[in-house]
């Protein structure tokens, strides 16, 4: 299998037979390598490794948030701009960064970019690239049979691209951050913190990371389209796949629009153009329609990928064909369409009354495909033969919360509800069960389940299913009780609030930390696994895709031959035999499985 | 884009003859199992980069169309501060440089290496002639009249208060599009530099095909601006 477990006897294989994390020499060449590297695999383990390093970055801008909203702040003191009294004492922020009875605001302020930074990092730097460019950059060549992404060094300069982005992003953070919120709504955007270019900075971040997207998603379009292996049909591709090509096609197709705003955005606040300034004649609703047609399809660029990695997982750990391949395969692509043409949900409060109730209609369509795919998982599920693994239970807790995002989406998209909810807690709530109920919860489930793929080790069962605890545990009490703080009727984006939502501000913030605790006791587990854990077996699930059929981890080239198709990617009924156990991998004779079963 | 044609020779010690022309030692990528393939992979990825580009451009189309309704004055006024006959000029020759840029492909095709190179250059000398003309023609005078976008205009005689936005709009668009003629330019510049190696024949003109694909788009974009800015009154 490697050189290190003296699978191969011969001892005549070139070094493209090694597996793709082996050391070439020394420390400098193993960093010259992988700094140049146009291998799909080693991109996106250093995609993943930035990733959750940024991760890490925007949840502890999180955890300040919480911990400032731990408390009320009630008491008044100082006179604040234009006199109007203004609260500090007991704000944690503003005890932290310096605020005084003559300057009490810099609480608050640093309140405002806590929450900005926690935003803009989780959406642009994590979220949106997160699954496709770690996973997705791993896996698609290797589920496809093929050896690497179509353009390999296109990928490597998205890598950079990311990179440059992330870096003005850091910048912008290392400069005491930005007050915008991530949305970067002008006339705001363009006026505050005038004669200073951290605003600048994290608007350039967005707008470099967005060519990044754009680069990475045309790569994985054409690779979907040219590199599929022999034998390989649409309809026998993986769905993760499916997902993966569907999320490139709206990075395509929306990245460019934010791109010419973000643009526009730079020339407004440098040059003062005056295109969103009313002032000047421009108008601050034709950037939130720019803004939003592009950031709502990526709402479907965040989840898309989670859903098919949830596909996937859900199929192998109860080791029967996905119910309905066709109809998640078609929902994704259904789910990329409707995202274009329901931006207006975001802007009730600043529609035409017809234009709402248009969007709040067109809005209600993203609930059939999401709803068949649902469906769909829950029938594979029926009479399957499941296996509690670590990450068929982070599947399950995908269906669990993505099903309450979901619904807690209805009340937001009628317009009646909406005019109480919108701006609450509860949009706060609605987004975090989607976004990190989903995406991220399905990026852990991928991470456990690709995990002995990826680094070539097993990791600890019983430690991650603590982690999983942990992390179910915190997040719920994190985020329900925020549906509770938005129905009634805190406001997000305040640093203080009215002592009778105390209690549940209170458990929120506890929820929080147990949160962060599971992803430490996560990295633990990963640590462990790395330093001291079992070499993995090339399929330790007993999977039927191509990409356990590489060695684990992959050899540089992927494969030895080229692969060639035998069985759809979920045929477990016609190739495993019943009672198989994924130990006794590799898979027994098809014929001799369909005698037994006769 | 060079990452787009990965043209260079291939990496695992494949040794140049320097006696045959550069086209007909071209090794195709590893991953793709044979060069038509790999030609196609990078054609359909320039056409989706392409639809990117119209995008991106929608974008300003939009602002264009928005604030024509919205300051429809306004923008009548601007159009009759520019001269159609630079704009016109600049058409044509936009439409020649695209010309000379399909030529440039079919001489590739056919091995017709000085053509090749001819065709290059006039398709470069266009380029560069047009962002002249935009700069030392148009932008120059009116910048200097005080004819600029947003706060920073100052021009004494505006018949409406809103035409600053028109420059605004105007500047945007207009100043994107030469950046994209900019970017055009260089590629082609660098299809020059490597066709003077003859790197580029019936067998191998990927680099070539793509160039010339991204200098149509420049060019139709152009065609779209024209008329929206300076003949509609």
């Amino acid at each position: 299998m490697t050189t290190m477990d003296t699978g191969h006897s011969n001892g005549l294989h070139d070094h493209h037979d090694l597996p793709y994390l082996a050391r070439k020499g020394g420390v400098w060449t193993t960093v010259k390598d992988w700094m140049t590297t146009v291998d799909h695999k080693k991109l996106g383990i250093m995609y993943l490794f930035a990733i959750l390093t940024l991760f890490f970055a925007g949840g502890v801008a999180a955890l300040l948030v919480r911990a400032e909203l731990f408390n009320p702040v009630r008491l008044v003191e100082g006179t604040g701009i234009n006199g109007i009294p203004a609260r500090y004492e007991g704000q944690m922020l503003g005890q932290w960064f310096g605020a005084s009875p003559e300057n009490p605001n810099e609480g608050n302020l640093w309140y405002n970019r806590a929450f900005t930074m926690h935003g803009a990092i989780m959406v642009f730097m994590v979220i949106v690239p997160g699954i496709p460019a770690s996973l997705g950059n791993f896996l698609l060549p290797l589920m496809l049979g093929a050896k690497d992404v179509a353009f390999p060094r296109l990928n490597l300069l998205s890598w950079y691209v990311y990179l440059t982005g992330s870096i003005f992003g850091v910048l912008a953070i290392l400069y005491h951050g930005v007050d915008t919120g991530w949305t970067f709504y002008t006339p705001y955007s363009t006026t505050t913190d005038a004669g200073h270019w951290r605003v600048v900075y994290m608007i350039l971040a967005a707008f470099i990371l967005g060519f990044s997207s754009i680069l990475t998603g045309l790569n994985f379009v054409v690779t979907v389209h040219k590199l599929r292996a022999p034998g390989m049909g649409w309809f026998d591709m993986p769905l993760f796949v499916w997902a993966i090509y569907a999320t490139a096609v709206i990075q395509v197709l929306a990245t460019p629009v934010i791109g010419i705003t973000l643009l526009l955005l730079i020339f407004e606040r440098v040059f003062r153009v005056g295109i969103f300034d009313p002032a000047l004649g421009g108008d601050p609703v034709l950037y939130q329609h720019f803004f939003w047609f592009y950031s709502h399809p990526v709402v479907y660029v965040m989840i898309l990928p989670g859903m098919g990695v949830v596909s996937d997982i859900i199929a192998v750990h109860s080791r029967k064909p996905i119910f309905g391949y066709r109809a998640i395969a078609f929902a994704s692509l259904g789910i990329a369409g409707v995202a274009f043409i329901v931006w207006g949900h975001h802007m009730f409060a600043s529609m035409s009354e017809i234009g709402s109730v248009v969007f709040s209609a067109l809005t209600f369509l993203v609930a059939i495909p999401t709803a068949v795919k649902i469906f769909n998982w829950v029938s594979t599920l029926y009479k399957g033969s499941i296996a509690l693994t670590t990450p068929m239970l982070y599947a399950l807790v995908f269906l669990f919360l993505f099903a309450i995002g979901g619904l807690t989406g209805l009340p937001l998209a009628t317009l009646s509800t909406d005019l109480h909810l919108h701006d609450s807690y509860f949009v706060v709530a609605h987004f975090h069960y989607v976004m990190f109920g989903g995406t991220i919860i399905a990026l852990l489930a991928g991470l456990h389940h690709w995990w002995p793929k990826l680094f070539g080790r097993s990791y600890s069962e019983p430690a991650a299913k603590i982690g999983v605890f942990l992390v179910f545990v915190g997040f719920n009490l994190t985020f329900f009780t925020q549906f509770f703080l938005g129905t009634h009727g805190m406001p997000r984006r305040y640093a203080s609030y009215p002592d009778e939502f105390t209690m549940l501000h209170q458990w929120s913030t506890v929820g929080s930390f147990i949160l962060g605790l599971g992803f430490f006791w996560h990295l633990l587990v990963f640590i462990h696994s790395l330093a001291v854990g079992e070499r993995a077996k090339e399929n330790p699930w007993g999977a039927l895709t191509l990409e356990w059929e590489a060695d684990s981890p992959p050899s540089e080239h992927n494969f030895s031959h080229e692969p060639v198709l035998k069985h759809g990617p979920y045929d477990f009924e016609t190739t495993v035999p019943p009672h198989w156990d994924a130990k006794d991998w590799p898979l027994p004779d098809p014929a001799a499985v369909a005698a037994n079963r006769h | 884009m060079t990452t787009i044609d990965a043209n260079s020779p291939a990496p695992h010690g494949h040794e140049i003859d320097p006696n045959k022309p550069l086209y007909q030692q071209y090794k195709h990528g590893h991953h793709f199992r044979n060069a038509e393939e790999e030609f196609d992979a990078c054609k359909t990825g320039m056409w989706l980069f392409l639809a990117t580009e119209v995008l991106l451009f929608a974008g300003l189309f939009m602002a264009y169309t928005y604030f024509r309704f919205k300051y429809p004055e306004a923008f009548a006024n601007g159009s009759q501060y520019l001269d159609w006959r630079w704009g016109a000029l600049n058409t044509v020759i936009l439409l020649i440089s695209s010309y000379t840029a399909a030529m440039a492909v079919r001489n590739a095709q056919l091995n017709q290496q000085a053509k090749l190179r001819l065709n290059l250059v006039i398709t470069i000398f266009c380029g560069l002639l047009f962002i002249a003309i935009k700069f030392i023609f148009e932008y120059l005078p009116k910048w200097s009249q005080g004819k600029r976008p947003g706060s920073l205009f100052s021009y004494p005689f505006s018949h409406d208060a809103w035409e600053p936005m028109w420059w605004s709009v105007y500047y945007s668009a207009t100043a994107i599009h030469a950046l994209h003629v900019v970017i055009g330019a260089g590629l082609l510049a660098w299809c020059l530099r490597r066709s003077l190696k003859k790197a580029y024949g019936p067998t191998h003109y990927t680099m070539v095909e793509n160039s010339a694909l991204y200098w149509h788009l420049v060019d139709l974009i152009w065609i779209f601006l024209f008329p929206l800015l300076y003949l509609i009154h």
